[in-house]
């Protein structure tokens, strides 16, 4: 089945990525690639308790998703991959090379960024990274749910879809 | 602090906290139905950080002196901040999963400490679900 969705979102496992896409893809395979998070066993209980009893979730640090991307690539249960930032997915898709496109899922204000969309707010070098994925092939979209617009990176940085 | 009555404002019992309008609509209704709005406080996280989230919470709970917090959906960013806080203060009691009944119940049950009367409320909310029909 193969992985179904490869999302940003500096919240993590929430009800937008459980329930939001976790119901109409019908994901039963959740891979938090987190470093912070997969080295402490506390965050990791924090998240599993939110994730439904139907869904198998692991948490692995970037250096092993790209090891085991394939596994879950071949999983016969549809998959989502999920970031906290850009930095991270940036990493694992440039370290799988089969990565075909990003959702940006949510990335939220601080200091140093700037309003791209609701939902999305960006510095200067997360900008960077997300054209180095698209000049790499990868299709980069912003849409926080299955039911909005999938808006196309050039229009999330020129913010023009506020 | 006290009115020209003598009496003293009561501080809020609790905060609830949810997606979208979830906690102003659920605190509404209990206005609306029993004029007790003001022991709950009203929290929306719509376009904040998980840390923002956090620190908002954070933030009424020593404003006011709630020691409960109730959430909306167990997979939330507010319950999984919520989580962080009273991992820190065992004291504070979260109750996720929080419907109208379960408001009700708490800002009735004022003979028992807040802590206390959430615990019982949660149990009072769980049997308010009910399926009627095939």
């Amino acid at each position: 089945m193969g992985i179904s969705l490869y999302r940003i979102d500096d919240r993590l496992i929430h009800g937008q990525v459980v329930v939001g896409w976790g119901q109409p893809l019908n994901i039963r395979l959740l891979v938090l690639v987190d470093d912070l998070v997969a080295s402490s066993d506390w965050e990791k209980e924090l998240y599993r308790m939110a994730v439904p009893p139907d869904m198998e979730v692991r948490f692995v640090d970037v250096a092993t998703a790209i090891r085991d991307h394939a596994k879950y690539a071949s999983d016969p249960r549809p998959g989502l991959v999920l970031t906290g930032d850009i930095s991270s997915m940036h990493r694992l898709v440039k370290g799988v090379k089969a990565i075909g496109s990003v959702n940006l899922g949510g990335i939220h204000h601080r200091a140093g960024r700037s309003e791209k969309l609701r939902y999305i707010f960006l510095t200067p070098d997360e900008e960077h990274q997300l054209r180095e994925l698209e000049a790499a092939g990868v299709e980069v979209t912003a849409q926080d749910v299955p039911s909005a617009r999938a808006v196309p990176l050039p229009e999330v940085l020129e913010g023009a879809t506020r | 602090m006290s009115d020209k009555s003598g009496s003293v404002p009561e501080q809020p019992r609790a905060i609830v906290v949810g997606h979208g309008e979830f906690a102003g609509g659920l605190v509404s209704a209990v206005g609306q139905i029993c004029g007790m709005a003001d022991k709950l406080v009203v929290l929306t996280m719509m376009g904040m950080t998980p840390e923002d989230i956090e620190g908002t919470i954070r933030d009424q709970l020593l404003r006011t002196g709630a020691r409960v917090i109730f959430t909306d959906l167990p997979a939330g960013s507010a319950t999984i901040a919520a989580r962080r806080i009273v991992k820190e203060d065992p004291d504070i009691v979260l109750v996720s999963g929080v419907n109208l009944a379960t408001l009700l119940d708490f800002v009735f049950n004022t003979d028992v400490p807040p802590t206390e009367a959430a615990r019982a409320a949660a149990e009072r909310g769980k049997a308010s679900l009910i399926v009627v029909g095939r």
